[in-house]
């Protein structure tokens, strides 16, 4: 279980986010939307330790990410931030098995190739693994991070936009496997994504930042409603009922 | 860090400096010149002038001469930076941080090596062109590489010119020509007189060309697209500055020497109070770079008297600790 | 397999520097040319090792450590001794306690713009890296003066200090050197796996849990240990790091540092010992080694910038 409390984050006297506190269940499929600039990815990127809250705190399973060892942190909680920079020349395999440091400091066992030969496989990957990560497409190489993350095998997976770059087939692809990961497995997977549609399709709680505030937060049938996705981007926007699904279209 | 100190600066040229400043600074510039006139070894005043043909001869052969070669030199170098600032949109790029005048000092180094003889003229000539050919390399490499930081343009920069300038010192060795090599990278208005200083008024002229040209400069600093877009001949553009940089740097390390930071403090320091519009600003960086150069000049004059200390090591000093200012200073507002 | 070969061929250089073509006295010859040869063991290590972290650290693969001013302070440290106390207090004052005296103060150096830099909550290794460039700068600028300032004579002597000078290392500094380097080495392999991990950046190193500011505090204090050590002992060498560095990325065929690592070392040692024996062998030329080898790394490091189409 995720909880933050009294989260703010200012660059230069200037306030992006907070004052927030909420929590977030284990389990599950958890979507954070909101305008740009809303604060999503600060607040996802201070519960995953990768930002220092100018005050306010986090706690992931009741470790403190402030304070706890990163170390320790990392066997329970992993983070995808939007920028990955690479200069190495690294292979999709070793990309992925990087996914096991926290487990194994380096020193890979039988078990850690299976699990990262499961990853490549969930992401299609597997034919892509001895090929560098330069000689790849934007959208491929998103898909070997988010491989990397899910080979780290932890309870609590924040994912920051990871559907950038790529198409229908792989954007859906890559929802599938969490949706998987989070019924089979039971993981909590956090995700800040833009596409509304998707969001609605796979996500079973839905987070609405707004100027660094919680606009809204509960089931996507509680906030994926006409009424609060207009008003949240400042857009028209109607919510057609298909298959019992919530989706939104934008009235032009 | 870069990026977000704009929107203040943004706002502070909305505001705009109030119209009196600039003359205030003109005023102060030109009383540091005054000043300069008359601080040196040899007592020059003014009843003195009038009355005896000594102190007027001396006046005339070495104290005008130095007066005006600060205040050109240091218009060429400020105005450089700003110029190259504009075209690679990178606040921390100028002729030192980008290898120009390492350029030039290979320059004048083959220039004395191959024509020993050879008039003045040659090694400026010389020294111009490579700072020009250097300048173009700098400016394809920074374009063919994506970097993700803007401070490893000037990095890179500094690099390229570690690797001429240690060609240089190989060359120096093996000529035996290490100190006098020493010499010119370390400058001076010592040995400035009449008959000497006389090339630098290429620099002030081409400083004028470039605030004629600023709008175009200031177009082709945002880009090849941009600049294309809104009718521009981008590589004219780029070429025409690149130039008058080039010219700039070589005639003054010629003349002078090297003069480091200038080019990075002045147009920082500009920008923080009025913005980044080149027809505005230049005029502020002209004149603020020949107060700094004005009064380094005169303290490395008055400090150690009767010797003087150069006034590249006066630079080199505070221009590092307002450099380090600047950084950091965005560094905590970013 | 590279690996191997590489070291192969390294030492088989070491020995033919070590055996060919001697005259007179073998016990002689020996001992100068092994004194040489714990020189260059010394020198492949420090600036091959220490650029590769250095890269890893600052997570750019173009850059050399030197350039953060080690060069820099330096000239000015040994312009200042023959400016203040003389020519012949240069020659004189070669000791070891002078040596670790440099050593010492360019590592406090260092360690103060470390942790002025890296610290609070917008450390920046790029700025950490401009900071030092502009100190570097600085410093030049108050060398050239002194040195514009001393006697033709005092001049020659100084710039004998300043080039780099792997033929003429005293042998009694050698232990010390090694121990430096082994135990710095020691130090590295312990951590040789989360090396790699900081070569994913920021972001992704602390979410595999590695604790990203103290690692790269660590690994460059680490260079400055080195950099500055072989500077001390060595002379600057601006480009030799750089050069070795960027072809042991080619040749290791593996981004890991424990592939990496020892390649950079085999292969510092191999230019230097190949090199050196046919300088001195073929061209009969004796003492120019790093000014060639810094050539060649410069001009390596053109040929990089021209033809790079990677990000940097």
């Amino acid at each position: 279980m995720i909880k933050f409390h009294d989260v703010t984050k200012e660059y230069g006297g200037h306030r992006v986010l907070g004052p927030v506190s909420g929590r977030i269940e284990a389990g599950g499929i958890t979507a954070l939307i909101g305008p740009n600039g809303a604060g999503k990815s600060t607040l996802l990127s201070i519960v995953g330790r990768l930002m220092q809250p100018t005050s306010g705190g986090a706690s992931v399973d009741g470790l403190d990410v402030r304070t706890a060892p990163t170390r320790e942190l990392a066997t329970r909680l992993a983070i995808l931030s939007q920028e990955h920079r690479l200069d190495a020349r690294i292979t999709v395999r070793d990309l992925v098995a990087f996914g096991r440091f926290p487990h194994t400091q380096g020193r890979l066992t039988f078990g850690d190739h299976a699990h990262i030969d499961r990853a490549l496989d969930f992401l299609e990957l597997t034919g892509l693994q001895h090929r560098y990560l330069d000689e790849l497409s934007g959208g491929q190489r998103q898909r070997a991070f988010v491989a990397m993350v899910l080979a780290q095998d932890t309870e609590v997976v924040l994912l920051d936009e990871p559907l950038n770059n790529l198409d229908l087939k792989h954007a859906v692809l890559i929802m599938r496997q969490l949706r998987r990961a989070a019924d089979l497995l039971g993981r909590t997977i956090v995700i800040v994504i833009h596409d509304l549609a998707i969001a609605a399709a796979y996500a079973d709680r839905v987070i609405a930042l707004k100027q660094g505030q919680i606009a809204h937060s509960g089931t996507v049938e509680e906030v994926m409603t006409a009424e609060i996705v207009s008003e949240l981007y400042e857009t028209p926007v109607r919510i057609l009922e298909v298959d019992g699904r919530r989706v939104p279209v934008v009235m032009p | 860090m870069i990026a977000a100190p704009a929107q203040q600066r943004q706002a502070a040229g909305a505001r705009g400096p109030r119209p009196w400043a600039l003359a205030l600074l003109a005023v102060g510039t030109a009383g540091l010149a005054v000043a300069s006139l008359f601080v040196g070894g040899f007592d020059i005043d003014l009843p003195g002038l009038a009355a005896d043909p000594e102190q007027l001869r001396q006046f005339l052969v070495s104290r005008v001469p130095r007066t005006l070669a600060i205040v050109f030199a240091a218009v060429a170098m400020s105005v450089s930076g700003v110029v190259m600032q504009l075209l690679t949109q990178n606040r921390f790029v100028e002729p030192t941080t980008a290898g120009t005048t390492q350029w030039a000092g290979l320059g004048m180094l083959l220039a004395v090596l191959l024509w020993p003889n050879a008039p003045f003229l040659t090694r400026l000539v010389l020294a111009t062109v490579l700072a020009l050919l250097g300048t173009l390399a700098f400016m394809a490499i920074i374009q063919r590489i994506r970097t993700r930081d803007k401070l490893m343009v000037p990095l890179v920069g500094i690099m390229l010119g570690a690797v001429v300038g240690a060609v240089s010192t190989f060359l120096a060795i093996e000529f035996d020509l290490l100190q006098s090599m020493g010499a010119w990278r370390s400058a001076g208005f010592s040995g400035i007189v009449r008959g000497y200083y006389e090339p630098l008024w290429v620099a002030a002229i081409v400083a004028i060309a470039i605030y004629v040209l600023a709008d175009r400069l200031t177009l082709a600093g945002l880009g090849r697209d941009i600049a294309t877009n809104a009718g521009l001949d981008y590589r004219t553009a780029m070429l025409l500055g690149v130039s008058a940089v080039a010219l700039c740097t070589g005639v003054t390390s010629v003349v002078v020497g090297f003069l480091p930071f200038l080019g990075l403090i002045v147009p920082n320091l500009v920008s923080m109070l009025m913005g980044d519009d080149l027809k505005r600003s230049l005029p502020w960086v002209a004149l603020t770079g020949a107060a700094i150069l004005l009064l380094c000049d005169i303290v490395g004059r008055i400090v150690v008297a009767p010797m003087e200390i150069p006034v590249s090591v006066i630079l080199g000093v505070i221009g590092s600790a307002v450099f380090l200012a600047i950084a950091l200073r965005g560094r905590r507002a970013g | 397999m590279r690996l191997a070969l590489v070291w192969a061929a390294a030492l088989a250089a070491c020995v033919l520097f070590l055996t060919l073509g001697i005259q007179g006295p073998v016990e002689y010859a020996l001992t100068r040319r092994a004194t040489v040869l714990g020189a260059m063991v010394v020198a492949a290590f420090a600036h091959g090792v220490g650029t590769v972290l250095f890269h890893t650290a600052t997570g750019n693969r173009i850059l050399t450590p030197s350039i953060i001013g080690f060069d820099s302070m330096y000239t000015l440290m040994q312009t200042l001794t023959v400016f203040l106390f003389g020519a012949t207090a240069i020659a004189t004052s070669e000791s070891i306690p002078k040596l670790l005296l440099q050593t010492g103060l360019m590592v406090a150096a260092s360690t103060l713009l470390y942790g002025w830099l890296l610290g609070g909550r917008r450390g920046s290794v790029m700025m950490l890296l401009l900071v030092g460039v502009v100190l570097g700068l600085a410093f030049d600028s108050v060398s050239s003066f002194l040195q514009r300032l001393l006697s033709p004579t005092e001049h020659d002597i100084l710039s004998i200090e300043l080039f780099g000078r792997i033929s003429a290392v005293p042998v009694e500094y050698l232990p010390l050197a090694l121990a430096v380097c082994a135990a710095v080495a020691v130090v590295v392999w312990r951590r040789v796996h989360r090396l790699d991990v900081l070569l994913l950046g920021r972001d992704q190193a602390t979410c595999l849990g590695v604790h990203h500011r103290r690692e790269l505090t660590v690994v460059l204090l680490l260079v400055a240990v080195l950099v500055a050590f072989a500077t001390a002992l060595l002379g600057p060498m601006t480009f030799f790091g750089f050069l070795v560095a960027t072809l042991a990325y080619r040749l290791a065929g593996d981004h890991r540092h424990r592939a990496v690592l020892p390649m950079a070392f085999g292969l510092g040692l191999l230019a230097l010992a190949l090199s050196q024996t046919v300088m001195e062998h073929v061209f009969d030329a004796n003492g120019v080694l790093t000014v060639i080898i810094e050539a060649v790394g410069g001009i390596v490091f053109l040929v990089l910038l021209f033809t790079s189409r990677r990000a940097l």
